[in-house]
């Protein structure tokens, strides 16, 4: 694929990736990584770490993560077809599933696949967090603000963005 | 963060779904690939206005934030090699991080309390061969998915 269009190569590669997130958008942050960083060498490990946290602070759902990588391969171009790439195929197979549910609710295999797809989901979602505690927390300040967040986001119930903005202070300080 | 503003906007004040209907449609959107939250729009949308629907709640849930998205990253391609918005960008990273982590942890507790079946397991090769061998996705849930649905179809015949 190296060396093709870069519009061709996000469009099939989200879209393939729109029907394989099992867990959300979350879920297909390790295989963007190895895509856009690993494989295509797009952009670095720091560029992909800035994008995550933007993705962050920015109002709406998490699949705006792919509208940012998309801009930063190919623009503002990139970032229309990958947004459309990462949720066309799955709102075309939503639509379509939402008018049979209904008949299969009680199916035991309907049951089987929601019961299976939990565990590989839980799954994806902690390979996430591990591939970008590699990614981003270089330093042991951001080690510290990790596991602080971890804990205090598991005991309480405080609101995100009080954490974010603790934690961006620190970084304008110039700590982490 | 959407989710708990959806739900008050959709059962709350406009009454266009009851609560329990709400759930229903977003253990399906759940349940489907993808990012969850667009997927509740279209079901939403198509329960409420059919095709048209869908298309309408997907355009208002993404349009506007990916307007905002292109502007940021326009903003960053300008200005990301700032010192103040590199450490800026690093803290919010690792904050988002550890919620990320505490999500997974509630999300796991679940699936690890039930350990003598297969879901536990599941979960651990999926971590290993995503996370730590960092194997491409599609391949390993082509393989990892099937077993699992099988091995739960087993499990709740028993």
């Amino acid at each position: 694929m190296k060396g093709s269009d870069p519009l061709l190569t996000l469009a099939a590669n989200f879209a393939m990736l729109s029907l394989f997130a099992i867990g959300g958008a979350n879920a297909a942050i390790p295989e963007m990584h190895r895509l856009v960083v690993e494989v295509q060498h797009w952009m670095t490990d720091q560029q992909f770490s800035d994008l995550f946290a933007i993705a962050q602070v920015t109002p709406g759902p998490k699949v705006i993560i792919t509208t940012l990588i998309g801009y930063q391969v190919a623009g503002f171009a990139g970032a229309m077809v990958t947004t459309a790439a990462m949720v066309g195929p799955t709102c075309l197979a939503t639509f379509f599933i939402t008018r049979i549910w209904d008949r299969f609710r009680d199916a035991p295999l309907r049951v089987a696949i929601q019961a299976g797809l939990v565990p590989v989901s839980v799954g994806l979602l902690a390979a996430s967090a591990w591939v970008l505690i590699r990614t981003v927390d270089t330093s042991w300040v951001a080690v510290a603000i990790t596991a602080s967040t971890a804990i205090i986001g598991y005991f309480t119930r405080i609101n995100p963005l009080w954490l974010f903005a603790a934690a961006a202070l620190l970084g304008a300080a110039g700590l982490v | 963060m959407i989710l708990p503003w959806a739900r008050r906007m959709i059962v709350d004040e406009k009454h266009w779904m009851t609560a329990e209907e709400f759930n229903e449609t977003y253990s399906l959107a759940q349940f489907l690939p993808g990012p969850n939250v667009v997927n509740l729009s279209v079901v939403f949308g198509s329960r409420i206005g059919g095709g048209l629907g869908a298309i309408a709640a997907l355009g208002g849930l993404l349009g506007p934030p990916a307007l905002i998205a292109a502007f940021l990253s326009f903003l960053y391609s300008q200005f990301g090699d700032a010192t103040i918005l590199r450490g800026i960008l690093a803290g919010i990273a690792a904050a988002a991080i550890g919620l990320m982590s505490a999500t997974i942890a509630k999300m796991a507790q679940p699936v690890l309390s039930k350990l003598i079946a297969p879901a536990p397991l599941i979960m651990t090769a999926t971590f290993i061969a995503i996370g730590v061998l960092r194997l491409p996705l599609v391949p390993c849930l082509l393989v990892l998915a099937p077993i699992s649905v099988a091995l739960a179809y087993c499990w709740q015949r028993q």
